[in-house]
């Protein structure tokens, strides 16, 4: 590893506007650049294909075969495969497809890899990029967010950066760490989103969150695609003079506690917002922090905003009812601000 | 096998099965924490299989593999230690009886209830190896009841795919839980199915430690040249229940009658005694491991239990 890795600032002087998936493609680049152990494997990633999504693209024949592995259709045994290399020193990045095949490899997951340290001590420094969320008409096994089932299994951390700077930063913190990491990528702000992105090396730490918007009249505490929903909501809300905090989380375990109880207590009114459907989401864990360690500053109930409890559905308008948006979010907040 | 070698692994058979038999003993007396479970009948090819590694190779044993556990050099009293939830044992007292006893200075991956999971794990072991052009092999255990999985297909099409330097044993004990072969599979002949993935399989009697033990190094020798995994079918019987709670009487006793007759302890020793070692020798080593057990067994019960206050410690690296 280079001497620099795992500061946050170590030759990161130019930024670029990068897209998400650029940003994305740059941070697996930089990892096996700064470390031989670091490989990446799954279904597609290798050749001149470059994965379903383009985000190891060029990376075969920048580093070979034996570093951008192909993999047969075998999520639960590729998964498999990686903690066996990172028990044995390797530091993989599994690429699942969708992140909706995700629960083909469950076992492996979370009864092996999570458990492993607990159990014998025995480290597991993977990491899986899944990509997640809808918006894109794809359906419901190609549309999904399943991350509440990782933050609720110890020994896993689960990130889901926002923007193409944390996504970088969180990528190659997340290939440092000892620990599985399930990396949630906002798949519709692949090409959609750009941002400015350092070049080189640095990390975003995980289990910080980042207050996208200050604010001052109520908290929006969301992560993913729903960060730009929510301060697409917050920017119209501030020409009725309304102020409102975003809390983008990026990391999801460990969860930024501190800063979502700084943000709700200095608010007294907080919305919860995620594109996962609703019913034991993360949201609802927010919402019980919230309750328990800030009650007295509340000026208002915790609110949550998901997806609907259904499969996530195909057809336009069936999938735009199902999914929160801007309108959606600016509405709560008003309610919750009037409250 | 050379004579040595033979009564080396005699040794090693009857320090496990006089495990076993304390291990048993204590549990039946209720003494013990939770279940286990035990080993008999399985000793040749626990034993065949360790004997057969490299010190640099690694292996994820299942719960009826003591003899492999011990052959690596886990120690009689970090095993007894884990059985009782001591924090000598090597889960510190986090897993249960046989499972979590992974140590990776002793080469040695944990086992997890989830069969076949280390099937794929111990695959990405060997291709670690294979990634950093070290001459070592990875190898693992299943039963006949994980060879239903999907996850046995995945592992071994991926294992031949890759060339991997990966060895499967699959102990055919006729049992998976109270469910016979005929019940599990259509095709008995596992190893002949082998062919399907483009892989060697090959069957072996698994009660005699020179057949698995010969068959195992040439497997392990294969993987090491890199020419690829291979797939051993040692056909034994499970002689007790699945677990220590389990009086197993759905197995027919004429059934259990006839691989007593062959049990891989007491085979061995008659072929000792056939190539013409001294009695003598044999009953000293019995001796020796009836005492290097009841001492471990003693220093198991004498070791702490966990601090509670440890409980969250090592959730995470």
């Amino acid at each position: 590893m280079s001497d620099n890795f795992g500061s946050s600032d170590a030759a990161a002087s130019v930024d670029r506007n990068l897209t998400y998936l650029e940003a994305i493609t740059e941070a697996i680049t930089q990892a096996m650049v700064d470390d031989d152990s670091v490989l990446v494997l799954g279904e597609d990633v290798g050749g001149d294909f470059g994965g379903a999504f383009k985000a190891t693209k060029g990376l075969a024949a920048r580093f070979g075969d034996a570093r951008v592995m192909n993999t047969p259709l075998a999520e639960l045994s590729f998964t498999g495969m990686a903690t066996g290399m990172a028990l044995m020193g390797l530091r993989p990045i599994v690429e699942m497809q969708f992140a909706d095949f995700i629960t083909s490899a469950f076992d492996s997951i979370v009864q092996f890899a999570a458990t492993t340290h607990y159990r014998w001590g025995g480290k597991v420094p993977w990491v899986m990029r899944a990509p997640s969320d809808g918006g894109i008409r794809s359906g419901p096994y190609h549309s999904q967010n399943p991350e509440a089932w990782f933050v609720h299994t110890p020994g896993l951390k689960v990130v889901a950066p926002a923007t193409p700077a944390d996504a970088k930063g969180l990528l190659l913190a997340a290939v440092a760490d000892d620990n599985p990491v399930i990396f949630f990528e906002a798949k519709p702000l692949y090409r959609s989103l750009r941002g400015l992105v350092p070049e080189g090396h640095y990390t975003v730490e995980m289990g910080k969150a980042a207050v996208a918007r200050p604010g001052t009249d109520l908290s929006i505490i969301t992560y993913g695609t729903q960060v730009h929903t929510s301060l697409e909501a917050a920017q119209r809300m501030a020409g009725d003079g309304l102020s409102v905090e975003v809390v983008d989380l990026r990391s999801l375990k460990p969860l930024d506690t501190e800063t979502i109880l700084d943000s709700a207590t200095r608010t007294g009114r907080v919305l919860v917002v995620h594109a996962a459907n609703r019913m034991a989401g993360v949201g609802a864990e927010i919402a019980a922090l919230v309750a328990q360690e800030a009650f007295e500053w509340l000026d208002a109930p915790v609110r949550r905003i998901g997806g609907l409890d259904t499969p996530v559905p195909f057809s336009p308008p069936l999938e735009d009812a199902y999914r929160p948006n801007a309108d959606v979010i600016e509405a709560a907040a008003r309610k919750l601000v009037a409250y | 096998m050379q004579e040595a070698q033979l009564l080396e692994a005699y040794e090693w058979m009857v320090l496990t099965r006089s495990f076993d038999d304390a291990m048993v003993a204590m549990w039946k007396q209720g003494q013990g924490v939770g279940g286990t479970f035990s080993q008999r009948g399985h000793e040749a090819i626990s034993v065949g299989v360790g004997l057969a590694l490299g010190e640099e190779d690694v292996v994820a044993p299942m719960h009826r593999d003591l003899g492999t556990y011990l052959v690596r050099g886990m120690t009689p009293a970090r095993i007894f230690g884990n059985l009782l939830g001591k924090i000598t044992g090597p889960s510190r007292g986090r897993d249960a009886n046989l499972h979590g006893l992974g140590d990776l200075n002793l080469g040695i991956i944990g086992f997890i209830s989830h069969i076949p999971q280390a099937l794929p794990t111990t695959l990405g072991a060997a291709m670690a190896f294979r990634y950093r052009n070290e001459p070592r092999v990875a190898l693992t255990f299943v039963g006949d009841g994980g060879t239903s999985s999907g996850g046995f297909h995945e592992t071994v099409n991926m294992a031949a795919v890759y060339g991997a330097p990966f060895v499967l044993v699959v102990e055919n004990n006729q049992y998976a839980y109270s469910t016979p072969l005929d019940q599990q599979m259509k095709h008995p002949d596992i190893a002949g199915r082998m062919a399907g993935y483009g892989v060697p399989g090959v069957t072996v009697d698994g009660n005699d430690v020179e057949a698995v033990f010969e068959a195992a190094v040439e497997a392990v020798d294969r993987a090491r040249r890199g020419d690829g995994p291979t797939v051993i079918e040692a056909i034994t019987m499970r002689m007790l229940g699945h677990a220590i709670h389990d009086g197993a009487e759905y197995v027919p006793k004429d059934l259990l009658a006839a691989w007593e007759e062959r049990d891989p302890v007491r085979a061995t020793r008659t072929r000792l005694v056939e190539l013409g070692i001294d009695e003598s020798v044999l009953i000293a080593l019995e001796e020796k491991a009836l005492a290097v057990i009841a001492g471990a067994a003693a220093e198991a019960k004498a070791a702490p239990l966990p601090d509670p206050a440890t409980v969250t410690d090592g959730v995470y690296a």
